[in-house]
This record gives structure tokens, C-alpha cells and sequence, in this order.
């Protein structure tokens, strides 16, 4: 039997919505897939959560596999663990992808750890290429290039699981675009059956609480974020109003969080947002790494500091030295009488 | 009722901040200018384990593994509070993904005792992955409950935690044992005690001996300083592979699955940018660029 290149996608949702992270996967999938001459499948559980399946379909999925049950209601690691190790022993996918939320990155470890395959963490691309184990002198064919930041962003690493499968990798929210929903795409939607242990339900939720996000930076056409050379709330305000001119939202580096400007849903970088706005304005933010490679992408990059040599500038389209404080009124006084 | 804890912690390289030393010109890092540090999460799970013993009683373990140098944070751990300690350090071990790290720390579990609760940190600085926790769990057969904020209640053989985790939170009930992932709101690591670090000053592997001698020349012997040592329990034991009942295959670089396949340090690219004098002038041509490629307006 030749051996399965499917690629399948864990389709995580939240009271009937499909996660944004999941539709991501689903397109991305779809690209691999064209590489492989494979199928994308989606693995969605949940209760009453069947119609989410037609959703997959038009976002990507060529089939799904809806597991429909009232002990899935809420999200538990256990039985959902259960019953995404059961479908993988049974139909052996070449590719197993997960949204790196906090529910991916309880969930993906287990399932990984119980099939005995490897596991990488937080990918930011994904890729088809070839290996050449140099140990066994061995080549590989089509393996999935599972690329991710280590070190604190310092270096980009390309791992590999050549022998193992399903191939498995928990992919971070944000860094791929999900297909605009096609109502004529077709898939096929096939129910399955969980059975359980008594183990299973070990752990009850006794209540649980989500928060809707205060902030959508991902769709934000302009961002105008603050970093360290923020100074206090008025400066911060500054940000504030500029962002409010240009229509956009605000963001911040990890040093305007830490200095409390700002909640850290704000946050754009590794540990938080990957955006990539028509317009970004980096206000006093000197551009370590771990920022930088979350906004990098942006189509027009303007950034304000008062050290001409930031690392900032590498990636800015415009460079303004000066002081946030002088810079951002100037900024603001010109949109503001442009608009008239 | 007592509660016997073990809490995993690592040693890791200290990356938050990375400065001008740590990387080189050609943008290439210099690992050994990192210093290394007790991982952030793992003492709030050492933390949230030392208050479980104040609560309830029972004793906390703190099992490491890693190379002779992870010594280091199992003498912080003692000077913290904990109970006993344990290296698990073997070149086998070497080179482990999660898979083989969580493989080889289960089996070093299990020789170490009964636990009703595994404590460890939601993740390590140095790779941020958070699998081995979950990894450890799955092959203990033990529920988990990652993202741990605080113990509400424990009674019996049942536990409740608060969760906290992005945008959400969750008040879980499990059965114990079960094993707990701790994050860094949970609580604040209380600092090494004085009377702790002067009792525990000289716990030491066997492998630092030489260097306690040259401190302590009184012992004249490595003999001697090992009784010393084992008589007040400062010996802390190292666990080979010898030691523990493993398949060695699953260890270390051949028990790993993953495999690096390249590494690129990322030099961010000097793309050409345009410089904008901080002026009204400046500004104003700025905008006016902008208003006419359709990114402003």
C-alpha cells in the first residue's frame, strides 16, 4: 500500500465558530496539498457543530470528518485526545496541523506524544522539500518543512520528522491567509462515531470564561504601535489619536507592555500578533527581533526614533529621526488639515 | 491526607536578552555568553509545589535533567525549600526532542516514587514549545491540566485549579494523580532561604567534588568529603542510564523523532528606505507620497 499524503487539519471551535487560526490551516493545507497531489481533511469536534463542516469545505477542506458527541461540548484534552489518536491510527494521514492556540498546544503534544511521532511547535511557514539525512545517509522525499523561531527569535530553524507520521506541527494564529469562503467548492462530510473510556473524563470543567479580544490588529488596515520611546500617558495618547485619524488600531512592542501603556493583546511580534497592515507606524520602537519579524510584511513601514541606528530602520520604508513626542503632533496636524 | 510532589525543572539559557555580546557580527549567536538560569515558569511550579507541602504536608521532589552544570538550579531548588533532588544526566540523554526528553524524564519518575501531583513550568524559555509537560502526562497515562493559575481546593484524591490562558480562564476538577503545567501569573517564587543556602551550601554531584576540595581542603579526600556529604544527605545522586529502566532507543538523539534540518540566523534585511527630515516639511512630503500611493487617505 502506498502510503497516505493527505494533510489534515485539527479544526478547533468555539461555540460553533470556527477558530480563525483553523481556516488559516485549511488554505495553507490546500497549497501543500497541490505540491502532494493530496487531500486536505478536516478533523472538527465538537456538539451540534455539524454545519461548521459545509464551512471547512468553502474555506478549504476536501473532506471532513465531523465527530459529533455532547461529550465534546467543551474542549478536554482527554477526550478529544481519544478521538483524534483513534482516526489517526486508523486512516495513517501524512500531515497533521494544529493552530498553535492554547487549546493546540495542550492538545497537540498529547496526540503526538500517544502515536509516538515528533511535534514542532509554533511553526510560522510550512513547506514541501527534500531532506538528506546525513547519519544514514539517507534522502527523503517530500517531507514537511516545519519552520519556526528559536532562541527568542534569533535564529530560524527548518525541522523535520522524516521517519514518523503524521507529521505534526502546531502552526501560529495570524501568520497565514485564509481563503475568502467559496460556496461552489464540494467536499465530502463523514461522521465518526468517538467511543470513550472511563479515563477519559478524569478532568471536569466546572465553569469556564472566554474573552472576546478588545483589539483586531490582524485586520487592522493601519497600525500605529508605541514602543519603549513612549513616554507616559500622554505621549501614549499621541499614538492613540493618530491611530483614531488614520482609521487603524494600536499596537505595542513587548517594552510598551511591560511599562504598562498598554494590555498585552496590544502586543505585535513572536509573542504576539503577526500582522501585516497596509500601513505601519513605529513609534519610539527600537526593533529587536522579536518584534520585528511580526510586522515586517507590512506594505509601508514608517519609523520614528531618536537613535539613528535602531534596527528598526533596516525594515522601515521611511526613516524619521526625531523624538515621538515632536514627530507625532507634526503627524497628526498635517492628516488632519489634509482632511479638510 | 499528604501530598507527595515532584516538580521537573530545566536549566536553560537565558534568552530574553539577548544583547550586542550574544551575537556576533555575521549575525551568528554566541550561546556561551547566555547565562544560565533556573527556566522562569519551572520555579513557579516549584513554588506552587512548596506551598502544596505547607498546606497539606508531604514531601516535593525536583527532578533535572541536562548536563553535570544543571547541578546549579537543583541546589537553587534546595535553598528554596525542596525536599530531595535529583540529576538525570547521561550523554544517551543528549540531543532529545520533547519526545525522547518526556520519555526519558517519565521512566526517571517512576524510579523516583509514587506522586500524587507532577508540577512543572508551562514552558522553557529556550525552545517555548510546551510540549514535554502534556508529553510526560500522556506517558505516565495522567490527565493534565496545562495553563495552572492557582490551586482553589484539594481534597482527597481530587483536585480543583484555575486556569489562565489567552483570552480565557477555566475552574477544572480532576481526579489526582494528575500532572500540572504552572504560568508565571500563578504566584511569586519566594527567594532562596539564608538558613536553606547555609545548610545546603555544600550539596554537590559527585563530579563537583574536586572543585568543593579546593574550597574545603579540610576533607583532604574525595572519600571523605562523600561521607561527609551522604551522612547529612547533601550528595545529590546522578542518574545514569544506568540507573533507570529504559529503552534505550527512545533516548536522547536516536529516540528523537524531529531532526534539525538547517538553522538561518535571521539578519533583518536592509531594504531601502527613504530618510523623512523631522520636520512640518518632511511631513507634509510624507503624507503627500503617501495620499498618492493609496496607503494614506
Amino acid at each position: 500500500m502506498t502510503e497516505s499524503k493527505d494533510i489534515w487539519v485539527f479544526i478547533e471551535q468555539e461555540e460553533g465558530h470556527i477558530s480563525d487560526v483553523s481556516l488559516e490551516l485549511l488554505a495553507k493545507g490546500q497549497e501543500l496539498a497541490q505540491t502532494l497531489e493530496s487531500q486536505v481533511w478536516g478533523l472538527l469536534c465538537g456538539h451540534q457543530i455539524e454545519e461548521l463542516g459545509e464551512s471547512a469545505i468553502q474555506c478549504g477542506a476536501d473532506r471532513v470528518l465531523v465527530v459529533d458527541h455532547p461529550e465534546l461540548t467543551l474542549y478536554r484534552t482527554l477526550p478529544y485526545a481519544r478521538v483524534a489518536i483513534d482516526l489517526i491510527r486508523q486512516h495513517q494521514p501524512y500531515i497533521f496541523l494544529i493552530g498553535a492556540t492554547p487549546l493546540g498546544r495542550d492538545l497537540a503534544p498529547r496526540i503526538a506524544s500517544a502515536v509516538q511521532v515528533g511535534l514542532t511547535a509554533d511553526c510560522t511557514d510550512l513547506q514541501i522539500g527534500d531532506y538528506t539525512s546525513k547519519k544514514e545517509k539517507q534522502e527523503y522525499k517530500n517531507l514537511l518543512y516545519q519552520i519556526r523561531p528559536a532562541f527568542g527569535g534569533n535564529i530560524i530553524a527548518t525541522i523535520v520528522n522524516p521517519k514518523t507520521r503524521p507529521q505534526m506541527a502546531t502552526v501560529r494564529p495570524g501568520v497565514m491567509q485564509a481563503n475568502t469562503p467559496d460556496a461552489s467548492r464540494k467536499g465530502e462530510i463523514e461522521k465518526f462515531d468517538p467511543s470513550f473510556e472511563s479515563s477519559d473524563f478524569a478532568l471536569e470543567v466546572l465553569s469556564r470564561e472566554i474573552r472576546e479580544p478588545s483589539v483586531n490588529l490582524k485586520d487592522a488596515p493601519v497600525i500605529v504601535a508605541a514602543g519603549g520611546g513612549v513616554q507616559g500617558a500622554d505621549e501614549f495618547h499621541l499614538v492613540e489619536e493618530l491611530a483614531h485619524i488614520l482609521g487603524g488600531e494600536v499596537g505595542a512592542s513587548r517594552a510598551a507592555v511591560d511599562a504598562g501603556l498598554v494590555s498585552r493583546e496590544h502586543q505585535i511580534g513572536q509573542t504576539g500578533t503577526t500582522v501585516r497592515p497596509r500601513l505601519y507606524i513605529a513609534a519610539g520602537i527600537s526593533g529587536a527581533i522579536q518584534h520585528s519579524t511580526g510586522m515586517d510584511k507590512s506594505n509601508k513601514i514608517i519609523a520614528i526614533n531618536t537613535d539613528p541606528d535602531a534596527p528598526i530602520f533596516k525594515v522601515a520604508h521611511y526613516k524619521i529621526v526625531g523624538d515621538v513626542a515632536e514627530v507625532l503632533p507634526l503627524l497628526i496636524r498635517t492628516l488632519r488639515e489634509k482632511a479638510k | 491526607m499528604t501530598y507527595q510532589s515532584i516538580v521537573l525543572v530545566k536549566q536553560v539559557p537565558d534568552t530574553r536578552n539577548i544583547s550586542g555580546e550574544v551575537m556576533t557580527a555575521k549575525g551568528t549567536m554566541n550561546r556561551s555568553a547566555l547565562p544560565a538560569i533556573f527556566n522562569p515558569e519551572d520555579l513557579n511550579a516549584l513554588e506552587m509545589a512548596l506551598q502544596v507541602r505547607e498546606r497539606f504536608g508531604g514531601e516535593v521532589t525536583v527532578l533535572t535533567m541536562g548536563p553535570l552544570k544543571a547541578a546549579e538550579v537543583l541546589r537553587e531548588s534546595l535553598y528554596r525549600g525542596a525536599d530531595r533532588v535529583i540529576l538525570l544526566s547521561d550523554r544517551e540523554f543528549a540531543g532529545a526532542d520533547t519526545q525522547a526528553t518526556s520519555y526519558t524524564l517519565k521512566c526517571a519518575i517512576e524510579k523516583a516514587g509514587d506522586f500524587d501531583l507532577v508540577f512543572c513550568g508551562r514552558q522553557a524559555i529556550d525552545g517555548d514549545t510546551a510540549q514535554v509537560g502534556p508529553q510526560v502526562a500522556e506517558k505516565m497515562g495522567l490527565p493534565q491540566i496545562t495553563y495552572a493559575e492557582s490551586i482553589v481546593d484539594l481534597e482527597a484524591d481530587e483536585i480543583v485549579v484555575q486556569r489562565a490562558f489567552d483570552l480565557g480562564s477555566e475552574l477544572v476538577k480532576c481526579k489526582l494523580p494528575c500532572l500540572l503545567t504552572v504560568v508565571s501569573s500563578a504566584n511569586r517564587p519566594r527567594p532562596a532561604s539564608a538558613r536553606k543556602r547555609i545548610a545546603n551550601k555544600l550539596a554537590a554531584v559527585p563530579a563537583e567534588y574536586p572543585a568543593l576540595l579546593e574550597s574545603w581542603p579540610e576533607f583532604k579526600t574525595e572519600e571523605a568529603l562523600e561521607k561527609h556529604l551522604s551522612e547529612r544527605q547533601l550528595k545529590i545522586p546522578i542518574w545514569t542510564v544506568d540507573d533507570i529502566e529504559v529503552d534505550k532507543s527512545q533516548l536522547g538523539l536516536t529516540g528523537s523523532p524531529t531532526q534539525v534540518y538547517k538553522v538561518n540566523f535571521v539578519v533583518l534585511e536592509g531594504g531601502e528606505s527613504k530618510e523623512i527630515p523631522a520636520t512640518a516639511e518632511g511631513i507634509k512630503e510624507l503624507i503627500d507620497e503617501l495620499v498618492k500611493e493609496y496607503v494614506v487617505g
